[in-house]
């Protein structure tokens, strides 16, 4: 064989979101704004909508009422304080569900014997609308903490599990095969080939886990809190002020968009091997 | 260095793959099996790798009874099954455990198959020759005595095919590990080994065992090589109306 080929690209590949280059950060910028683009639009007609008169300002009260609303909340440090609350609920839950999917996820995809065990169970458990859990977790674990981290661990654990074990279910049979020829044990073999053939499907199940997680803390909030974002929105619900209301609507969307990327971006750091579908105008 | 004493393969379902395989390749001898597909071809050189058990009789190969997969075997299969989040180093050196992409060896067997500027990219930047290739040099990075190779270069297109049936006996002369070679392809079995062992019926069986006394590298013309080619196809021939007839 002559070795006069060159290869496609000699350096590391690079994991996205890190650009290291100008262009490449101005690309990102560009994208960035582009997606700015119709929330911005949106407010600015809410907001002439309301100046108006169009809108009534008593229950759906403008950007800039929201704004100073949020204002408020921050300058006395309650809006941290809140948030905090919840967040840290969130990622309290999220650990535990998280942790508790991945291994009986791992379990019952590896193992035929232990998913034949355990699935059917916990598919059947997993119709029960996970809110109805509440009255009960309060009864067993008081109204504090740990009965709304456990409603959050559960909302979190069923996409965690699913996707994981389902992901594990359908490694190409070919590479575990590889592994076989190699002797591995079954650690050995989740370890260095079906966790991380898993991992791209593994993270979006993270995702959703996240997503839900942040959908129950505010069912658990709303039902007996002091404080967190939850206990915010009832609170305005009761003092009349549509402005907390949203602004505490903000901050969940702005807390969980912040956590999702987080995630995904660390995500993309494991991934960046795929040989996926690459979206028109995106770049690699 | 393989041996099949009186093998017979059933699979659980209750089908007899093969049966009465008596076969042997000695150390440094390079052995095509060819055969009508379904003839338990792939079979046979999985009761050799250890990935399936024989039903009776005995696989041995370097003077051990097969049981179970073992490290004096390199399996190069169909498909490349490179993992694709390895670079091609980390490829090569997956059999070897973590830490040793940076060894003498595995920069050695890389620069055998010709990859060396390849080294760090991905199977997704590799052309399928390419990716074939690191999976051969996965299977030698050890240096085991035995290689075997199961349709290897029949997902490929004809040209690649030719080039990597050129480029797999450079890569043999350098330790000529024992080879056994699955293939459907007669040129290909001709070209590359020292005998052609024909597999046909169902049950498969031996039908005829060839001697290739060509010198290395042949070339695809020449009477020797097209008497050897009727033959292997005459034997190919007869083992199938066998089958279509024992299956009426």
């Amino acid at each position: 064989m002559t070795g006069t080929i060159t290869p496609p690209s000699l350096r590391e590949p690079k994991a996205p979101g890190e650009p290291n280059r100008p262009k490449e950060r101005r690309r990102r910028l560009g994208r960035v704004g582009l997606g700015l683009i119709v929330p911005i639009a949106a407010l600015a007609l809410w907001e002439l909508g309301a100046i108006a008169g169009v809108v009534s300002t008593r229950l759906i009260p403008p950007p800039s009422a929201i704004a100073a609303t949020l204002g408020d909340l921050a300058s006395d440090g309650a809006l941290w304080a809140h948030s905090l609350a919840t967040t840290l609920r969130v990622l309290a839950g999220f650990a535990l569900g998280a942790f508790v999917g991945t291994v009986l996820g791992a379990a019952t995809g590896v193992s035929q014997r232990f998913g034949t065990l355990f699935d059917p169970t916990l598919q059947a458990l997993r119709n029960i609308p996970s809110i109805a859990w509440t009255p009960l977790f309060i009864l067993w674990f008081g109204i504090f903490e740990t009965s709304k981290v456990l409603m959050i661990a559960l909302g979190v654990f069923f996409p965690v599990y699913l996707t994981f074990s389902g992901a594990i279910a359908s490694v190409d049979r070919g590479l575990v095969e590889v592994g076989r020829v190699y002797g591995f044990n079954t650690y050995t073999l989740i370890r260095r080939i079906l966790f991380p053939a898993s991992l791209p499907t593994y993270v979006i199940g993270l995702r959703n886990g996240l997503g839900l997680g942040w959908m129950f803390v505010v069912a658990a909030e709303f039902l007996g809190a002091s404080e967190g974002l939850g206990y915010l929105l009832v609170d305005g619900q009761q003092t009349g002020r549509p402005s907390v209301i949203i602004a505490s609507i903000a901050m969940f969307a702005l807390l969980g968009k912040l956590t999702d990327h987080v995630l995904a971006s660390v995500g993309a750091r494991f991934t960046y091997w795929q040989d996926g579908f690459v979206r028109e105008g995106a770049t690699r | 260095m393989i041996e099949l004493i009186s093998v017979e393969k059933r699979f659980a379902t209750g089908l007899l793959a093969v049966s009465d395989i008596d076969l042997r390749v000695s150390e440094h001898e390079i052995v095509a099996v060819i055969g009508p597909s379904g003839c338990g071809k792939s079979t046979i050189l999985r009761l050799i790798a250890g990935l399936e058990e024989p039903t009776s009789g005995t696989a041995r190969v370097a003077g051990h009874d097969v049981h179970g997969p073992d490290q004096s075997v390199g399996i190069v299969f169909q498909q490349p099954r490179l993992m694709p989040w390895l670079t091609v180093e980390r490829n090569v050196a997956f059999g070897l455990g973590s830490g040793h992409e940076s060894s003498p060896e595995v920069a050695e067997v890389i620069a055998k198959v010709g990859l060396t500027p390849f080294a760090k990219a991905l199977p997704r930047e590799l052309s399928g020759g390419m990716a074939q290739r690191v999976a051969i040099a996965r299977a030698l990075v050890t240096r085991p005595p035995v290689l075997l190779l199961d349709e290897p270069f029949s997902a490929l297109d004809a040209f690649t095919r030719i080039d990597l049936q050129t480029h797999l006996l450079e890569v043999w002369s350098w330790y000529r590990p024992t080879t056994f070679l699955v293939t459907h392809d007669i040129d290909e079995a001709l070209t590359l080994a020292d005998r052609v062992i024909v597999l046909g019926g169902s049950p498969g069986t031996i039908r005829a065992d060839i001697s290739v006394d060509l010198e290395r590298p042949r070339s695809r013309t020449g009477t020797t090589f097209h008497r050897l080619q009727d033959r292997a196809m005459a034997e190919l021939g007869r083992s199938r109306v066998e089958a279509e007839s024992s299956a009426s």
